[in-house]
Order: structure tokens, then sequence, then C-alpha cells
């Protein structure tokens, strides 16, 4: 019996890095891809003369950039909507205000360089006759202080349309309806001239980020690694907090919320700061895309953009953390490649797109690779055991070999 | 001065290492036995649009009793489990746990902290998790965000899910996802679910349900082990079951109490035969 304790113990110690369970669930392998294209790109860019084959132009390295942001957003929906099972059709509202908050930062080291050349006042503010900036652009000249509104704001309003939502018990459909409202009251309002946040044009013009010049290329390969490492950053985290016990509560809150009250947990405090966690991450990931694509506006609230979100999500398997990052990047992908041949027909594409993977792929292109690596294991393994059964199989199993045989059944069944 | 001096030593007090702060102080309290009652349940009243579920109904458990809960489908048995847990608000009556916990103004978490169990008419287990996690997931321990995002198993905990591995059966499928299970299974492991999380009550509907006559035997086995230390109400059909492990019974008819006694008396009781044992014989 202590065996069969310790054996256990072992096995969950080691799980973070045997994503147990979940098809993809590995961390280390894309982590290390991941980095590993991060650096290669960086190089080729940075070292490469222009004339050479492996040269990566800067307009790629700013295009990957843009996708990895994306990547990163698609995992923020993936952790509430696939593990939680709370269908958010408003994380672009988290993503723009993130954005916005990065983006006032980047207006504010603009200075008097500026078209009216206004010492302190951004060019919109001169042209509506503006005297003073409004107090919430105050303190956001300061990198640190702004940081920490990317975080702050976002997080905050998902605190608060949490603790509201989920308190009432609102569910379902209604919840998904309650956040695109959200994120449509959102782009009326910044819309609106008297925001203070461009209006219509939005933020754009950005000169430098803590003094560097975003115009440059090392700034450019240096936002494109920094967005690369906050991706694996946001991803280990939220495949460690996944697996932790905290995760198995999510996971049982998707599927039976009545039953896991019933054992005590308060589940509305669990959505609310997995809403938040979540919100945050969609922050960052505005954060990081504003500087590289040059320019926030209204436009990103759009409902339209959360829901491509989820498409992202569905088309690469939600419910793994991989999934969401894979879908988030093929869509994307073939994003540029279609608007570039079709501009007016990506929408279409999409849901046509949405409708397939529904109907014949409901785990996404995730599901269908580990159903082709486990008939593959499964093979393996037969004919294996068809070499060894001779002289094993009146042995006993041996309590590892039930614990690992205990997984694949496991893996099988997912 | 002396003011000053009072105001220092209140301080003092406050800042007394070796108390916690009244607003600090968990609220949780023994539950209160002292009158050999664990459960009070006074006339209740619950109607759905109209249709009166629950009426006038008055039901007290003693404590570390069995008491087996039968009646016609619709009697409103698991409506009544209903309300003691906290899914379903009732129109009137009162619900106290011990003599000191009123049960009505407390949400469902709160009432499983207390040491209420329930095991669902239809089972419930999280299908897409392991044996051992859905077993993990019951074990008595802090649920709070905080706690349980750091939580580690303890030897204790692993012991304990070990042993109740054991008792449940289903030791061999201990990494098998519950979604997996044949229906019986998933009983026990419901059941198992409750074993883990140590209750002081336990509110059983339809335990045997889909069990064969084994399994069904070792439930009775299992449910007439944990009266004593435990309280268990058990809803249930199969009057074989109920006779097998019944001390108490109370029949329930149209939301209210008909009957209550020995299987005997209530077998022979007028009201009971014509309503309920009437249909069947
Ligand atoms: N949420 C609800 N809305 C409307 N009517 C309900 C609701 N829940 C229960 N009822 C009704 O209340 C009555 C009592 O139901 P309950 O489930 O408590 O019966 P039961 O004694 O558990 O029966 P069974 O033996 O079939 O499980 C039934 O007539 C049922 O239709
Ligand atoms: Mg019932």
């Amino acid at each position: 019996m202590s065996q069969s304790l310790s054996s256990i113990a072992r096995f969950s110690a080691s799980d973070l890095f045997k994503g147990k369970g979940q098809p993809g669930g590995r961390v280390a392998p894309f982590v290390v891809i991941l980095l590993a294209v991060t650096v290669l790109a960086s190089a080729a860019n940075l070292l490469l003369p222009e004339s050479s084959p492996f040269y990566v132009s800067t307009y790629t390295i700013t295009l990957l950039g843009k996708y990895l942001s994306y990547a990163m957003l698609a995992l923020a929906v993936d952790v509430i909507w696939g593990y939680c099972g709370i269908l958010s059709l408003g994380h672009g509202a988290f993503f723009a205000l993130g954005g916005y908050a990065m983006g006032v930062y980047l207006m504010r080291q603009i200075g008097d360089r500026g078209v009216y050349g206004h010492p302190e006042l951004p060019d919109f503010m001169v042209f509506l006759d503006w005297s003073e900036l409004p107090w919430y652009w105050l303190g956001m000249d300061q990198f640190w202080f702004a940081m920490l509104m990317v975080l702050a704001v976002p997080g905050l309003l998902a605190y608060i349309f949490g603790w509201l939502a989920f308190r009432s018990r609102v569910t379902g459909v209604y919840l998904s309806i309650m956040t695109q409202a959200l994120t449509y009251a959102l782009l009326l309002a910044f819309f609106r001239n008297e925001m203070g946040f461009g209006g219509n044009n939005g933020l754009t013009d950005f000169k430098d980020i803590l003094g560097f010049d975003l115009q440059s290329d090392t700034t450019r390969v240096a936002l494109f690694a920094i967005t690369a490492l906050m991706l694996a950053l946001t991803f280990i985290t939220s495949h460690w907090i996944m697996q932790s016990r905290l995760g198995k509560v999510v996971v049982a809150i998707r599927d039976g919320e009545a039953r896991a009250r019933f054992l005590g947990y308060r589940t509305d405090n669990f959505k609310v700061w997995l809403f938040v966690y979540s919100a945050m991450i969609a922050a960052i990931a505005g954060a990081l895309y504003v500087p590289q694509v040059g320019i926030i506006n209204p436009g990103e609230f759009s409902p339209i953009n959360s829901i491509e979100i989820v498409i992202w999500v569905a088309v690469g398997g939600r419910g793994t953390l991989i999934g969401a990052i894979v879908g988030a990047l093929l869509v994307n992908y073939a994003k540029t490649r279609f608007t570039a041949i079709m501009p007016d027909g990506w929408l279409f594409a999409l849901g046509a797109l949405f409708v397939l993977v529904t109907l014949f792929l409901p785990k996404g292109l995730v599901g269908v690779f580990s159903q082709l690596t486990e008939r593959w294991f499964l093979m393996r393994n037969r004919s294996q055991v068809k070499n060894s059964s001779a002289e094993e199989s009146d042995k006993p199993l041996s309590t590892g070999a039930q614990a690992s045989a205990g997984v694949q059944t496991k893996e099988a069944s997912v | 001065m002396s003011a000053l001096e009072n105001l220092t030593a209140e301080g003092k007090e406050m800042l007394r290492r070796d108390q916690v702060w009244p607003f600090l102080m968990p609220k949780q309290q023994a539950v209160d036995v002292s009158h050999q009652v664990i459960l009070y349940v006074e006339g209740l009243n619950l109607s759905f649009d109209g249709f009166k579920a629950l009426n006038d109904l008055n039901l007290y458990i003693n404590d570390g009793e069995l008491r087996c809960l039968i009646g016609a489908n619709g009697a409103g048995k698991t409506t009544l489990m209903d309300v003691i847990t906290g899914k379903t608000q009732c129109d009137s009556g009162t619900v106290y746990f011990g003599q000191n916990h009123n049960l009505l103004e407390r949400s469902e978490p709160e009432i499983a902290e207390l040491g209420i169990g329930r095991k669902f008419q239809k089972p419930t287990v999280f299908e897409a998790h392991t044996v051992f996690d859905n077993l993990e997931l019951s074990l008595k321990t802090n649920k709070g965000v905080m706690p349980t995002l750091l939580a580690r198993l303890t030897p204790t905990q692993l012991d304990r899910i070990d042993q109740v591995l054991e008792i449940i059966g289903l030791k061999e499928q201990r990494f098998l996802l519950a979604g997996a299970l044949s229906h019986g299974q998933k009983q026990w492991l419901e059941i198992g679910m409750l074993l883990v999380s140590e209750p002081r009550l336990l509110l059983i509907d339809e335990p045997v349900a889909g069990m064969t006559a084994q399994e069904t035997e070792r439930t009775a086995e299992l449910l007439t082990s944990l009266a004593g230390e435990h309280t268990v109400i058990v809803v249930e059909h199969d009057m074989e079951f109920v006779r097998s492990i019944a001390r108490t019974v109370t029949v329930l008819h149209q939301g209210s109490v008909l009957a209550e006694g020995t299987m005997d008396q209530v077998q022979n009781n007028k009201d009971v035969i014509e309503v309920y044992l009437g249909e069947e014989a």
C-alpha cells in the first residue's frame, strides 16, 4: 500500500512536464520550439545581410509579433472558455483596453514632436482645443505606471463584471450576450472625442518606447522577442494553474457547477478570479500588440473581433492551451494570405471554417493530432505486448505499470 | 490620563498575538446536538407554480441515525433534499442543522462546509476527471481560491483516498476517467466522494438504482456501517433494500409526512397501504 502511495506522489510531482492526460498538454516542447524560432528569426533579421536567402524582413518580424500577441489573446479566451465553460464574446475589450493603456504611454512619449508641436498635449487634444491633459492621462508618461494600468484597468473591469454576472448566476448564452454588450458599449464610448482617447482615429504616430525608436529594426526585433517570452510565460503559468487543484476545480465547474457547490466550492469566486486572470493576459497581449502595429483605435472593441478569437480557439482545439495558440497562429496566417487575394471574402471564409470545425472537428486540430498519435501508440504497444506477453503474462503488473496503463486509458477516452 | 491608559491597554489587548480579532474569527461553530436531534425540519412549504411540492412538512432526524425516506414518485423527497442543501428556496418553514445552524440562510458551499454531503438521484460525478481526482476534489480541506491553487496532497489525505478507493472497490480504476465508469460504479464513486469529505450528515438519493443485486448488498452494508458516527438519510424505491437497512422509515406523500416508524409499523399502516404500498400489492 505504501508503495502505491509513493507512486501516486511521484506521479503528481512530475506531471508539470508530463501534461497529464490532456492531448497536447506538454509544456516544454512548445516553449523550446517557440524560443528557438524567436532566436533564429531575430538573428536572421539582425545579423544577415538583406541579400541573404535566409534574411527575415522586419515586416515579417512585426507580423510574427502580431501573431504571437493574438496567440496570447487566444490563450486568455481558452482559459475561460475551454476550461471553465464561460463563453466570453467580449475578450477583445480587455485586449483593447490593455492596448489603449500602452497607447496613452506611447502618446506621452511623443512630447513636442507632434504636428502642432505642443509640449505636452497630443495632437488630437490640441485640435479639440483642450488646454490641459485629462486627469486619467496623468502619470501615464511613466512606463511602470502605464504598465500597472495595463493590468489594473482591464483587471478591475473584469472583476466588477464577473462579480456582478457570476454572483447573480448568469450563465450560458445570456453571459455571452452580456460580454458582447460590454465590448460594444466600450466601442461606442471610445468613438466619442469627449472620452479623451482620440475618438474615431484612436492613438497613433508613436515615436519611441523607453527611449528606443519604434521604427528601428532592433526595437522591432526586441518587441517581437518580448512578445514571444510573454507568450511562453503566460503559457507556463496557465499550464501550472490548470494542473493544480484549482484547475481541476475549474474543469469541475465547467462540467457540473451545482455539484462543485455542493462539495463546498464557492464557484462564483473561482469564476471571478479566473476571469480576471484571463482578462489580464488579454490586456498584456493588447499592450504588446499596439507598439508593433503602431495604432490603436476603437475598431479593436468591435464585437466581431471578439467572435474571431473564439473561432481561433475552436479551430485549434479548446480546452488545450496549445490548441488555442496553434489555432490563433494558423487562422491569422490564413487571414493574411486570404485577404491579400480576396479582401472581402475573409468573413465568409471564417464563418465557413467555424461551421466545418464545429461539425467535423469538435476537438479542433489538436484533437485530431492527438487522436492520430494515440492510434499510433496503441498500435505500437500492441505489437510490443505480442512480443513480450510470453514471459510477462503470469507476473502481476507492477504499480508503476498499472499507473501508466491507467494514464493511457485516460488519454484514450478523452 | 486614565483614559489614555485605558486606550493603550485596549490597544495592547487588540494586538495580543495569542488572540484572533473578532471579525477574523471563523463563524463556524460546532453543530449543537445536545438534544440528540441533528436535523430539524418544521412546517416546510414550497410550491412550484401553485403545485405544492412540500406541504407543511415536519421531520426530525436524530444524531447518528439511519433514516429511510420512501414515497411514490413526485412525493417531494428530492425537493426536500434540495431545500436542506440550499439548492431550492422554500416558501416558509424552518430547517436547522443541530440547534444552532439555520440552513435556510446559507448558501450551498456553506452548507457543505458545515458537514452536509449529498448524493444526487442521477449520479453526478465529474466525468472529465479521473476517479482519483474526483475524490481529491471532495476532500475536506480549505476550499478557498488561493488554498486550492497551492494545494498539495498530504500523506494523510492520500491514505484517506486510498482507504475510500478500497471501500468503494474502485482501486483498479483510480486513473480511469469517471465518465468511463458503469452506472453502478458512478453511484459508488459518488458515495466515495461523500465519504472522503467526512460529513456529519449524508443525504443519499436513490443509491442503488442501476446496481446489481451484489452491489446493492454491499451498499446496504456500507450505509449501515456509516450510521452511528454519521447521520444518514436515504431515499430509495427498492423496498427490499430499504427493509435490509431501515430502522426508522418515513413515508412522504404529496409533500408531507404520511407515516413514520419501523418498517413493519409502516407497512401495516392503513394510510400507507392505501396510497403507496397498496399500489404494488
Ligand atoms: N424545479 C421544479 N419546477 C416545477 N416542479 C418541480 C420542480 N422540481 C420538482 N418539481 C415537482 O415537485 C414534485 C416533487 O418532486 P421530487 O423530485 O421531489 O419527487 P421525488 O419524491 O424525488 O420523486 P422520485 O421518486 O421520482 O425521485 C414533482 O411533482 C415534480 O414534478
Ligand atoms: Mg427524487
